[in-house]
């Protein structure tokens, strides 16, 4: 007979441990110092053209490459993260990893879209558009955020557990390969992008502007772990109930039945 | 400050759209985990089946 206690409900918890508010804490505070290096103690981009005198530059609309290149750190971690997991999946059969490559891919999803979204709020004051087809870049990563909608629908499609897991993580490994397209697009086909070469690698900034730079891509590391321990412990949850939830419900009402007769017994 | 419009759409939707997710994440775990018994949510000791298709 299993004991009340042993039917304890996990509702207590949800998906947070000390570990998981710590970070948060640490994180929330993270953000305010974020938007204070990017907004006070940067200054905007602004130079002086060598033969008219005039200032050129991005002025203010450069602070979006502080909310902009840390979401394309973020989905090209999670779709990492998801290719590991696909492969071993593939090796291991796990299911352990298998979560973890479909949590981690939800959160790439959604930081390519936003790596989308932001590139596109910042194209316009700086190109003049907001969207041009013909660059490879963008097209690139429109491509690997519908990859990402893909695997996620790939995840979702009838079968087993594994089929559904081995289709979803050859899906999952495409996804790492499309990584590296995105990120030389601008090199192999640079004559199609008016995107520049990687602002970090070429060393195009320095100073406060850097470290800001350098300060948002680690926070949002942080936040992408934050976010990934949470997203992965639902997938845990929910796989549980689905493959338990009938059996706990019976046991926990022949558990409640059992003290009620108890009751009427004394 | 110039741009403007464009810092707070840039800014805004991300903060929005992170947070929206964290938020029905955090929701929908609270939801499940109320129906699954506190041994089934050890996600790190678990010994339920660790091999896709086998129980």
């Amino acid at each position: 007979m299993v004991s009340v206690d042993q039917t304890a409900r996990a509702d207590s918890m949800g998906t947070s441990s000390k570990t998981t508010r710590i970070l948060g804490g640490v994180l929330l505070a993270g953000i305010a110092l974020w938007l204070f290096l990017a907004f006070v103690v940067t200054e905007p981009d602004i130079r002086i053209d060598g033969t008219s005198g005039q200032e050129i530059g991005q002025f203010d609309a450069f602070r979006l490459i502080y909310v902009h290149v840390p979401v394309v750190f973020v989905a090209y971690t999670a779709f990492v993260v998801t290719a590991i997991g696909s492969i071993m999946v593939l090796v291991k059969r796990s299911v352990w990893w298998d979560l973890v490559a479909g949590a981690s891919a939800e959160i790439g999803a959604l930081a390519s879209a936003l790596t989308l979204i932001t590139g596109s709020i910042w194209g316009r004051p700086i190109w003049g558009t907001y969207w041009l087809w013909g660059d490879v870049r963008i097209l690139t990563t429109l491509v690997l955020f519908m990859l990402s909608l893909g695997y996620l629908a790939v995840r979702r499609l009838e079968g087993t557990a594994e089929e559904r897991a081995r289709r979803s993580a050859i899906v999952g490994i495409l996804l790492v390969v499309n990584i590296l397209i995105v990120n030389r697009s601008v090199e192999w086909w640079a004559s199609q992008t008016i995107h520049q070469d990687s602002t970090i690698a070429e060393a195009a900034i320095g100073g406060s502007k850097a470290f800001t730079l350098f300060y948002s891509i680690v926070l949002a590391m942080g936040l992408f772990t934050w976010m990934m321990i949470h997203r992965f412990r639902l997938a845990w949850l929910e796989r549980q109930f689905d493959r338990f939830g009938l059996d706990d419900a019976l046991t926990s009402r022949r558990a409640e039945a059992a003290s009620v007769l108890e009751g009427e017994m004394s | 400050m110039t741009h403007l419009g464009f810092l707070i759409a840039g800014w805004g939707v991300v903060f929005v759209a992170c947070g929206l997710y964290a938020v029905s994440v955090i929701r929908r775990a609270r939801r499940v985990a109320a129906r699954v018994p506190l041994e089934r949510a050890r996600w790190m000791t678990g010994k339920d089946s660790d091999v896709i298709g086998e129980s």
